[in-house]
């Protein structure tokens, strides 16, 4: 392990840290004192992850359009240099291609991470993961399943990707049991939560958000290391009102949150991680505690994630509600091309939520 | 010889497939089909019938109509003599792929510039499918494209202006500016589209042809016999799009034209190490439908080609898949930093601009002078430059066309007092629209 490591730098050892401020996320100081590690952006951290999780079982293997030069946001650099053409390679232009592929690898027993270069090419492949990888321990009894499958793709606005470069398609896989959609929010969070998808017997599909793969710098820890799923994060304390987001909407929210609390009012922000199986539980116990509830994402309002997270919160905290559950989300077009700043759920479109809610 | 330009391409393109490392046995590769063969002859000034290539006897049983025709024609002396075009054709030609060329460098100093954004596709090296294709269509005739769709709508008639304005994003442009570079549409013009995803276009082309078919033999108008065109990569080739596409035209016989612009790279993957098979045009045959190589860098064979198959698919015998050996001379996009490909690969393709060659040939040929391109050039230049003027001048588009047209009627929009959809009338966008 020590001489993959050195690649990226020099081996820390272990010493208690203290909680550093970091660019675009706010967290709480770690519980396990990691020691302090060097500043990595959000597709490095992704490419130290890949590393570790090829290096740590040897029937991992990646592949998908362009992986071999590292991908073209360069998520995989390094991959085919170390592990041989034979684990990582390029794949023909066909998604559904892929992932049924994916599928099989995953049905024999090896862990395929299959990698789709932008999420809005995934749709060929919703068929095989909906009716294939979904399903596939269920109705073989347990005999078979693809619990060995990640589907990795960047997802999201990247200020210039117009309609087909940009979408989120999150809220598609939601709604189908049997899969995990996780979604980290900066470059800790992402090797965490990676190494935790490909090791989790359940196939997920990984967003990442593209617009942080360069803009997100945090100190990510070099050793391997996994982050719990199902677990989502209370990352700001507050007493008015619940924030709940994913990716890098989170960023957006924030923002909005110190803005707010100029003004006097109180922001709980929780990162939800993993869209489902979500954490009912730190959600409900945030609303118990605030009593106002607002979620944001950029996908299109009417059935989006949200819309499932605001249904279950009212269900079992309608009592202690003291306005309705509010989304400030993307608007119920395709995404645009130059209207995407009109599109997006902007900054201010949040604060003017969060105050219309709070004064309701 | 004045056709010697032509010959040696002939030659060093046979070469280039075995200089690249490939598990292909060279002996095996054919580089160009018979009815190829046959207009080499014609070039040469030499229309000998009586010896027929080589190459015939061993692709009869592949090529089913098209080298038939093309030997009836070979016995009746084209009455515009031994040469293949004509002066006003060539000239046609020629302004078109000045035309390709210089909006594409256009559109790279605009992008450098921050004029226009987004994710640009640009076209440098493979004008000449563009143009021997589309200039020998119909204006009713359909076109359907890929993201790297600029040329071929320029192509088929679209003004300079509003491909400009609709990369620029304004009001102006052919799609309002809700496209951008990627998604070109023009019903004037029967250019069905710009399609970012790779092999979305093929079934939708499909459709398209089936409908010019069930126009012309249920609904009986004679007169339509409106072909489809659609172009699409490579890459496409190993979808399975292409092949459900493929079987459905051949079983209906539908009047299409599959044009593959091979460039050998998806981005960033070698045509040769994602392709079990990489001569695209034998999985014409495959499905019943005849396939041809094509040296896709001569624009004078593209054309001879494409001929041949609109034609055929006119006639109402079906579909042709047409693979047309090209080469993108820039990146994949303009975000690309072109890496990747080999610099004497590039070197290879760009001693066969097909822009210079068309330039030699009319001019050997005496069918055009120095000064006459010359004067074209700097006529589309001028037209280039106004199109960035026009579309420098253009208004952005207004907020309230945010929310027009994702649906017919968009709920809440309605009927106005008139009858129609108030989304229709043109006073709509006076920001009435919730946003």
């Amino acid at each position: 392990m020590a001489t993959g490591l050195t690649r990226f730098g020099r081996r820390m050892r272990w010493v208690p840290s203290v909680c550093n401020g970091r660019q675009f996320s706010t967290s709480v100081c770690d519980k396990d004192h990691n020691p302090p590690a060097k500043s990595f952006n959000l597709y490095t951290a992704i490419n130290q992850a890949l590393h570790i999780a090829m290096e740590t079982d040897p029937r991992a293997y990646v592949f998908g359009e362009d992986v071999g030069f590292g991908g073209v946001f360069r998520c995989t650099t390094g991959l085919a240099d170390r592990f041989g053409k034979t684990r990582v390679f390029n794949t023909p232009l066909c998604e559904q291609g892929i992932v049924g592929f994916a599928i099989g690898l995953a049905a024999m027993g090896n862990r395929a991470i299959a990698e789709i270069q932008f999420a809005d090419y995934i749709f060929p492949a919703f068929d095989q993961l909906v009716n294939e990888a979904a399903k596939f321990r269920y109705r073989s009894g347990n005999q078979f399943n693809c619990g060995g499958l990640t589907v990795r793709a960047p997802y999201g606005a990247v200020g210039h990707g117009a309609l087909y470069h940009s979408q989120s398609p999150e809220a598609f896989f939601c709604h189908v049991p049997g899969l995990k959609v996780v979604i980290p929010r900066s470059p800790r969070e992402a090797k965490g939560l990676l190494l935790s998808s490909i090791r989790d017997p359940n196939p997920v599909v990984f967003f990442e958000p593209k617009w942080l793969y360069r803009l997100s710098v945090e100190e990510v820890p070099e050793h391997d290391y996994m982050l719990p799923l199902s677990e989502a994060q209370v990352i700001r304390e507050g007493s008015d009102i619940t924030l709940v987001g994913w990716g890098a909407q989170l960023s957006i929210m924030e923002q909005a949150c110190i803005d707010a609390e100029k003004e006097g009012i109180s922001c709980e922000l929780i990162d939800l991680k993993t869209l489902i199986p979500w954490d009912k539980e730190t959600v409900e116990a945030s609303v118990r505690k605030t009593g106002r509830l607002l979620i944001s994402h950029e996908a299109p309002v009417t059935g989006g994630f949200g819309a499932e997270i605001a249904a279950s919160i009212v269900e079992r905290c309608f009592l202690r509600l003291e306005a309705p559950v509010a989304r400030v989300c993307g608007l119920d077009t395709p995404f645009p091309l130059v209207f995407e700043p009109l599109y997006m759920p902007t900054k201010n479109k949040v604060l003017d939520s969060i105050k219309s809610t709070v004064h309701y | 010889m004045s056709s010697s330009t032509f010959s040696s391409m002939n030659t060093i393109k046979s070469s280039c497939f075995t200089t690249e490392n490939h598990s292909l046995n060279p002996s095996s590769i054919i580089p160009t089909s018979s009815f190829l063969v046959s207009t080499h002859k014609l070039r040469f000034n030499t229309p000998t019938a009586n010896s027929p290539p080589c190459f015939i006897k061993n692709r009869q049983t592949h090529i089913v109509a098209v080298s038939d025709v093309k030997q009836k024609q070979l016995k009746s002396t084209p009455s515009v003599g031994n040469l293949l075009i004509t002066k006003e054709e060539g000239l046609e030609l020629y302004e078109d792929m000045i035309l390709g060329r210089t909006f594409e460098d256009m559109c790279a100093q605009m992008y450098y510039r921050g004029k226009m954004f987004g994710f640009v596709h640009l076209y440098n090296g493979q004008e000449a499918v563009s143009t021997g294709f589309i200039k020998l269509l119909k204006q009713q005739d359909c076109v359907v494209s890929t993201y790297r769709d600029h040329v071929h709508a320029l192509s088929k008639g679209v003004p300079a202006r509003e491909v400009m304005s609709e990369l620029f994003g304004k009001t102006t442009g052919c799609v309002r500016g809700q496209g951008g570079s990627m998604h070109m549409f023009s019903k004037e013009h029967n250019l069905i589209g710009g399609f970012a995803f790779i092999g979305e276009g093929i079934p939708i082309a499909t459709g398209t042809a089936f409908t010019s078919k069930y126009n012309r033999e249920v609904l009986k108008q004679a007169d339509c016999d409106h072909v489809t065109l659609a172009f699409f990569g490579d890459g496409t080739c190993n979808n399975g799009q292409f092949f459900e596409c493929l079987n459905m035209a051949a079983l209906w016989k539908l009047p299409i034209v599959f044009v593959v612009e091979n460039n050998l790279w998806a981005i960033g993957m070698s045509h040769e190490r994602a392709t079990s098979d990489p001569e695209i045009w034998k999985k014409g045959p495959a499905f019943g439908m005849p396939g041809v190589h094509v040296d896709g860098m001569d624009v004078l064979k593209v054309r001879e080609v494409a001929k041949e198959a609109v034609a055929r698919a006119r006639r109402g015998d079906g579909p042709t898949l047409i693979e047309c050996e090209t080469y993108r001379f820039r990146g994949h996009s303009l975000a690309d930093p072109d890496e990747l490909r080999d610099p004497s690969e590039k070197a290879h393709y760009a001693a066969r601009d097909p822009i210079t060659a068309l330039k030699k040939y009319m001019i050997e040929n005496k069918l055009a002078g120095e000064a006459e391109l010359k004067a074209i050039e700097k006529k589309i230049d001028e037209l280039v430059e106004e199109a960035v003027e026009f579309a420098d001048a253009s208004p952005h588009p207004d907020r309230s066309q945010l929310l027009q047209n994702v649906f017919a009627d968009p709920k809440g929009f309605g009927i106005g007092p008139d009858g129609r959809y108030r989304c229709e009338d043109p006073k709509f966008t006076q920001g009435t629209a919730h946003v």
